[in-house]
């Protein structure tokens, strides 16, 4: 378990959040990598190859 | 009893309905077309399978109760896969529904489907929102009292009490989450009587 705990030491979640003020945007910082996230996952969705595509084609 | 009579049943007229609508072939389809391998597509059910995780994490933390979930190991890990759940269901749910916007997805009289899923995704954030002031710790007090004036601003205050413990974890536990998943059986329903929207040069009537 002890090597579980360091892990948990890469993030100090005991200090104030970090927050990114742009504008009227505001926003933490945790949740502006999750919407950064998300939108990578679109584009990776879009344009990486579905498995059996081929397969697929191929009986048609 | 009488033919016409028979036919006149409420029970025969929905199972003709029913049976119209939705055939076992079209409730279960065996194949899709092919423009549906792609992975745009996965996200819907990875939604449904957040969501059954959500549940079940969450039937847990019900018959186990808060102190549990405070203060043993087991409870802890039940907690966070309970809010783990829900993060990876807003997520998929996003990326599915901008994946929908961006197929407009409500074209070929699918607008209910578009619809269904609006509200579904209001009931969520609703349900979510009621989750994280019903953890009983000092997260859920700060989120409570934030959040009070906003809400008592618009007036449904005066039915919706966020400082109300009991009432925020009957919205949490019993109403919104039924909500959530009738909503989502009928999302998903209308998607099978409609069968998945064919892209833009595939419709009826586009020139090739
Ligand atoms: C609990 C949340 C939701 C679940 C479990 C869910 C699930 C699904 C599933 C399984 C499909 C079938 C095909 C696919 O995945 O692409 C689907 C289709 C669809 N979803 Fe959702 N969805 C949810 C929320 C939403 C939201 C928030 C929107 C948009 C505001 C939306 C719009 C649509 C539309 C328009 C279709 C029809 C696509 C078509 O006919 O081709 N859904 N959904």
């Amino acid at each position: 378990m002890a090597y579980l705990w360091s892990l948990a030491a890469l993030i100090p979640l005991n200090n104030y959040g970090h927050y990114i003020h742009w504008g009227v945007i505001d926003v933490s910082v945790a949740n502006f990598i999750v919407v950064v996230l998300m939108i990578l996952t679109f584009i990776a969705a879009l344009f990486l190859p579905f498995p059996g595509r081929n397969r697929r084609k191929e009986n048609q | 009893m009488s033919t016409a009579e028979i036919e006149r049943q409420w029970t025969t007229r929905l199972r003709k309905r029913v049976a119209g609508h939705l055939p076992p072939e079209k409730l279960l389809p065996d194949t899709q077309p092919a423009y549906v391998s792609s992975w745009i597509y996965v996200f819907g059910v990875t939604t449904i399978a957040a969501l059954t995780m959500v549940i079940l994490s969450g039937i847990i933390l019900a018959i186990r109760g808060p102190q549990w979930w405070h203060s043993s190991s087991i409870g802890h890990f039940i907690n966070s896969t309970h809010l783990w759940s829900v993060e990876i269901f807003f997520f998929a749910m996003i990326v599915h529904l901008w994946g929908k916007f961006f197929m407009a997805a409500w074209r070929g009289g699918r607008s209910l489907t578009w619809v269904t899923g609006v509200v579904t995704f209001l009931a969520s954030v609703g349900t979510a929102f009621t989750g994280y002031v019903s953890q009983t710790n000092f997260d859920s007090q700060w989120i409570s009292t934030q959040a009070k004036d906003g809400i008592n601003a618009t007036g449904v205050g005066s039915i919706f009490n966020v400082l109300n413990l009991g009432q925020m974890l009957m919205w949490h536990i019993v109403l919104l989450p039924l909500a959530a998943v009738l909503l989502t059986t009928i999302h998903v329903l209308l998607v099978r009587v409609k069968g998945v929207v064919p892209p833009f040069e595939d419709e009826k009537g586009a020139t090739k």
